[in-house]
């Protein structure tokens, strides 16, 4: 069952590349909350009930709902235009992203003498070089966050796969920033908003030499 | 009403910084003994409170001048100073943490407090630089958090996995090579972006330019020497394992490359406040090869370190009153100042020869160790190369601030503001002591350093 999560992670990803409006972004994201907590529900079962309440509620209130309503309440709000306008034409976002999951399948496999399992390292690999590309590759500021988000969602993954040996204060205060920092640029970004007309990073080539 | 505002603001601050002085009096005489578990005084975090600690001092003196100047509302002025006091609490605990998770969180803390500081002055341009800063830093800190879970997954193999710095180095001596480079190489891209290292400099070089100047001297003092100090600590982790050459060569591409662009930029750089920049990420890349050359470079990268955070701070604070007295911060708008502000016009020449490390220097003498150590190590080519760029970097620093000094053109503009001589004291405090910690250092700071380094030998 963990595998199949996974891999419709990994497909996520995918359909992410072609995605064109802002909303089937939000969409995948809030998919992948979901796909997140169901995960650590089946992984994370036997630890304390504390810790495993926590961790639910975080990936299904946090993740599923609250940043989603958030961006798309960003949105609105600064009158976003609705398309997602890459710099790539789509294609070849598909065929990057689809290099970056088989670079993460011959990584993870080439990697031996610690014990991990091989699904998660690629899983997780590959989120943090796809939200990478989609940082690079999307004019909007709003679609950085989005790419942060897949980052972040990624990272999360990696950690289910250490189980449970971070202690609980360390785990909290991990969430926490990471709420924090979500919610520090999601200010900014409307900050941004009411500065520029339009929210893009070509606003945001004044600081050079 | 404003007036009490004003005197509950600094009654406040005073106490603020009696607290903070009174902590790094205790740190200094408990000096090892370990606190709430995840703290502890150990010799380099000591020493790098001290120095956090004599420029706050100096820092809130110089944002009260700033904000004064700037007549910002009491309800920003209490903003800006609970930023700050937030700012200092912050990078003091980040000094201190004895456990990796600890450190982390509050290096991701300072970016958030610092954030707000930067983007102070409320101008698209300072809208630009908050962005970049907290975007880039973050993604950075997610990098080095991706290092830290490889890293439990590394040590995970014994039942339990202890994250404080004393425990780690055990713990990693039976775990495969290339999974070390691995983790090794995510955790130092991510601290990068906080000491301003060569593949993430390019976010503290904006935040530079647009925060208020005091704040500047903060980001280019203190918090790079939290990136140095967590490099530091991740460097000793890592030491007694089999990739250490591996580690030496990654900081020495790293310290290298941070010259070498830092050389080129400073080339054509025509913003004052971005040249000081540039001069700061040169100085990080040399103590990044101090500690990869090691022998006397532990010790010479730490001292760097701390001298190079007094002279950075007296340059930031100079250039507030500069850009009062000229209303601009480009270099080629400028001049005369010799005839216009003495006293801040023998700051910038005494800040100049400490800078391009002239002999009575203290920073003459850790170049000369660091340079020492690359040559007892046997490292020519480097040794070389970053001489050369060093010396291109030296040129351009002094080709700079001279024409600021001596420039003779006459159509400048006028002097905006009468500058006030006595607001120098603390740059000329500072750069007394970076002349004197250089020529004669106390035997304090010298057993507080050799403590900070002897695991590495």
């Amino acid at each position: 069952m963990t595998n199949i999560l996974l891999i419709t992670f990994v497909i996520s990803l995918i359909y992410m590349g072609i995605a064109n409006r802002l909303s089937t972004y939000i969409n995948i994201l809030a998919v992948q909350g979901i796909i997140l907590f169901g995960v650590s529900f089946i992984e994370l079962i036997q630890i304390n009930t504390v810790n495993l309440i926590f961790i639910l509620f975080e990936t299904i209130v946090f993740k599923t709902i609250a940043i989603p309503l958030f961006l798309n309440y960003i949105i609105k709000k600064n009158h976003i235009v609705r398309e997602a306008q890459p710099f790539l034409p789509d294609f070849l976002s598909v065929v990057i992203i689809t290099c970056i999951i088989l670079g993460s399948f011959i990584l993870s496999n080439v990697i031996t003498g610690v014990h991990i399992r091989k699904i998660f390292f690629l899983a997780a690999i590959s989120g943090l070089l796809s939200g990478l590309f989609i940082i690079i590759t999307r004019k909007k500021v709003v679609t950085h966050i989005m790419g942060y988000l897949v980052i972040e969602n990624g990272v999360f993954i990696l950690s289910l796969s250490t189980g449970n040996k971070m202690t609980m204060l360390v785990n909290t205060g991990i969430t926490l920033d990471i709420f924090v920092s979500v919610l520090v640029l999601g200010v900014f970004v409307n900050r941004i908003g009411n500065t520029f007309e339009e929210m893009n990073v070509d606003n945001l080539t004044n600081l050079k030499d | 009403m404003l007036n009490r505002n004003r005197m509950v603001r600094i009654g406040l601050l005073v106490l603020f910084l009696v607290v903070q002085t009174i902590m790094t009096i205790y740190a200094y005489f408990h000096l090892n003994e370990e606190n709430a578990g995840y703290f502890k005084f150990d010799a380099l975090g000591v020493i790098f409170m001290c120095v956090l600690t004599i420029l706050s001092y100096t820092t809130i003196y110089h944002s009260f001048i700033y904000l004064q100047h700037r007549k910002d509302s009491s309800r920003s002025q209490s903003f800006y100073f609970a930023a700050l006091i937030i700012l200092i609490i912050v990078m003091t605990c980040a000094y201190l943490a004895s456990h990796l998770g600890i450190m982390w969180v509050f290096i991701e803390l300072t970016t958030l407090s610092v954030a707000v500081l930067i983007y102070h002055e409320r101008t698209p341009l300072s809208l630009e630089a908050t962005w970049k800063y907290v975007f880039i830093c973050s993604i950075g800190i997610t990098i080095t958090f991706i290092g830290i879970i490889l890293l439990s997954i590394a040590i995970g193999e014994t039942e339990i996995t202890n994250f404080s710095f004393k425990a780690i180095p055990d713990q990693l001596l039976h775990v495969n090579a290339s999974w070390l480079k691995m983790i090794f190489l995510f955790m130092i891209v991510g601290f990068c972006t906080k000491m301003g290292l060569f593949p993430m400099h390019t976010a503290a070089i904006d935040a530079h330019t647009v925060a208020p100047p005091p704040i500047s001297a903060f980001i280019s003092t203190t918090l790079m020497n939290v990136g140095f100090v967590s490099i530091f600590r991740t460097y000793s982790m890592f030491a007694h394992t089999s990739i250490l050459p591996w580690m030496n060569m990654i900081l020495f591409s790293c310290g290298l490359i941070s010259i070498i662009v830092s050389a080129a930029y400073l080339l054509k750089v025509n913003h004052l406040k971005r040249m000081s920049a540039y001069s700061s990420i040169e100085h990080m890349g040399l103590a990044a090869i101090g500690i990869a050359s090691g022998g006397i470079g532990y010790f010479a990268a730490i001292f760097h370190m701390v001298l190079h955070a007094f002279v950075k701070a007296s340059v930031f604070y100079q250039i507030d009153q500069f850009h009062r007295n000229f209303r601009t911060y480009m270099i080629n708008e400028t001049g005369n100042y010799f005839n216009r502000n003495l006293a801040g016009a023998m700051v910038f020449l005494l800040i100049l020869i400490a800078i391009i490390a002239m002999p009575p220097s203290g920073l003459f003498v850790t170049e000369f160790w660091i340079f020492k150590a690359l040559f007892t190590s046997a490292h020519f080519f480097i040794f070389v190369l970053a001489l050369f760029f060093l010396s291109i970097a030296m040129y351009c620093l002094a080709k700079n601030f001279l024409h600021i000094l001596f420039n003779q053109t006459k159509d400048l503009l006028p002097a905006a503001e009468k500058p006030d001589p006595s607001e120098t004291w603390s740059q000329y405090f500072l750069l007394a002591l970076v002349f004197y910690l250089g020529i004669n250092p106390p035997a304090a700071m010298i057993n507080l350093i050799q403590e900070a380094v002897k695991n590495l030998r």
